[in-house]
């Protein structure tokens, strides 16, 4: 496939705001003491990066102004339903963020709120990597991993988002347990991201040019595609970079959005060195980045069959 | 539109035959659908840069060659492709928007082009790279087997058919109702192996293609070598008046 940058930017964006919130509603739970206008304010930081988000998705369209149509087919489509979880998660953040800011009382808020928080991040997830896993032919996205490292690595942008946050606002007490879990998840979004590349490097694609003409010979090529100067089909499903490109960006990004975050993160936790959690923050947004580009292009679309010859 | 058009056995699929032995690969077929869908009453299809070195448009019907065999048995085989109107269209159920639907009373598969938000994630769902995504319009675009031609009652009945369909000087096209056991292109399927692509994706194609074959005028025909992919008569074909021939 070809990545196309308003994806990658919404699904990047839109990770670490839910993983942000979710970060936020658990250590609201486990009632770490927090200070409620760090709180707010991270919150309204996640509403705002998920806002963002959600500019970005626009630019993917090409009738924006027809967007509100999407929530109509939810009972079939995961992008529907993404489209409707996606502003209640936005809602749901936002409220908590309101009664934090503007309420009298702000520690008399329910454990309500940070659970429902915590419910429509997972289901947002869910909602936004079944988009891709749903596509059984896209053999490269069908099948659960696509789930769990949506869900993994949005959680791990999210953890390290919020150290550095918590460092950046001075909540040393805030920080001083997600280290462990940083890392911990971190390694765990690298190891489930590592099978999907092992997967996928296995793959036998199920369609073949034969399946695809229903010529039997075993040697058939491909003489023209029927156009000289490419269509949308050339252009939508090819992401048109180099082996070599596609090869580096591979090692890019698992090493900017797991290695080089571990290791600061790791040697905040030893050394102390808290400004390594600032570090790490736009190091590990730049390989999420990387890693969501290379998500796509990776994924080989059987309609490619059809389009190998420019004659 | 509705749910259940996608998930229960229609009555009816209109659909497209195509006769892979007569298809000379003359694109008229494409010429004629892009004629015929320009002129439409959704507007005229992109057409960018069309003289200049890197023409580009939105066209419904293609004609691709493949070439088949080692030489000297070789086949060159021209290969029209355009919306097969999947039987369970997997763009249909992905469309957040309800624009992408498969009609219950003819089995077509359309887009309604004031819904379509032009998110891509239907092409994105085919397999079979039939849908185009108009660089003008901004909406998704497909064959509509010549929905506003093939009910047009102001047409004489034998022009009620596909543009395409139409314009093909071999007669390599057939269109009609898989559904009716007696149409031209159930009995073509049925009598002449028609199949369909992709069959892996369990898509089930409403469009079908009547594969290659070497047949002799007394309309015997047998066996299909590995090597080209042609049916072959076999030699003992002796009574036949007519000289077998060769591709």
């Amino acid at each position: 496939m070809n990545p196309a940058l308003s994806i990658i930017i919404f699904t990047t964006l839109a990770g670490a705001a839910q993983g942000l919130a979710v970060v936020l509603a658990l250590s609201q739970l486990l009632g770490t003491g927090l200070d409620h206008s760090f709180v707010s304010r991270s919150l309204w930081l996640a509403v705002m990066l998920s806002i963002a988000s959600l500019v970005a998705s626009f630019f993917h369209l090409g009738q924006p102004m027809r967007a509100w149509r999407a929530a109509m087919m939810w009972r079939t489509s995961w992008m529907s339903r993404e489209v409707i979880v996606l502003p209640l998660f936005i809602v749901i953040v936002g409220t908590w963020a309101s009664m934090l800011s503007f309420s009298a009382r702000p520690a008399e808020i329910t454990a309500l709120l940070p659970l429902a928080v915590i419910a429509v991040s997972v289901l947002l997830w869910y909602c936004t990597a079944m988009i891709y896993a749903c596509i059984r032919f896209i053999q490269e996205w069908a099948h659960p991993l696509t789930i769990v490292n949506y869900t993994l690595i949005g959680l791990a942008s999210g953890l390290v988002l919020a150290g550095g946050l918590g460092v950046a606002s001075g909540q040393p007490r805030f920080v001083a347990p997600l280290g462990a879990w940083a890392v911990a998840i971190t390694t765990l979004a690298w190891l489930t991201r590592t099978l999907t590349l092992r997967r996928n490097a296995k793959l036998k694609p199920k369609s073949t040019l034969q399946s695809a003409t229903g010529i039997e010979a075993p040697d058939i090529v491909q003489k023209s595609m029927g156009m000289t100067g490419g269509a949308f089909n050339t252009r939508e499903f090819f992401h048109r970079a180099s082996v070599a490109a596609f090869r580096r960006m591979r090692v890019v990004f698992q090493v900017f959005a797991f290695a080089v975050p571990l290791a600061l993160v790791a040697c905040a936790v030893i050394s102390g060195w808290s400004a390594a959690w600032l570090l790490a923050v736009p190091i590990q947004l730049a390989g999420v980045l990387a890693e969501r580009w290379f998500f796509f292009a990776q994924a080989r679309h059987p309609q490619n069959l059809y389009y190998q010859v420019v004659s | 539109m509705s749910i259940a058009a996608t998930s229960e056995t229609l009555a009816r699929q209109l659909a497209l035959v195509i006769d892979l032995n007569v298809c000379v690969g003359c694109h008229a077929c494409v010429t004629s659908c892009k004629e015929w869908n320009t002129a439409g009453a959704a507007g005229p299809l992109a057409d960018l840069n069309a003289y200049e070195a890197e023409p580009s448009g939105t066209f419904f019907n293609r004609v691709q060659t493949y070439e088949a065999g080692t030489f000297p048995a070789t086949q060159t085989i021209h290969f029209p492709k355009s919306c097969l109107h999947c039987e369970d269209p997997p763009c249909v159920p992905v469309c957040p928007t309800g624009a992408s639907y498969k009609r219950a009373e003819d089995g077509i598969v359309l887009v309604d082009y004031d819904k379509c938000i032009g998110c891509s994630y239907c092409s994105w769902a085919c397999p079979y790279g039939a849908r185009e995504l108009d660089a003008e319009r901004k909406v998704m675009t497909k064959c509509t087997l010549c929905v506003d031609r093939i009910y047009d009652e102001l047409l004489p009945p034998q022009d009620r058919k596909p543009a395409c369909v139409k314009a093909c000087p071999t007669g390599a096209r057939l269109f009609g109702d898989i559904k009716d056991a007696n149409s031209e292109v159930s009995k073509a399927i049925r009598e002449r192996g028609g199949y369909q692509l992709m069959p892996e994706w369990e898509t089930q194609p409403a469009n079908h293609y009547l594969p290659r074959e070497v047949v002799s005028v007394s309309g015997r025909k047998m066996g299909m070598t590995a090597n080209t992919g042609q049916r072959q008569l076999h030699a003992d074909d002796a009574n036949s008046p007519e000289p077998v021939v060769q591709a």
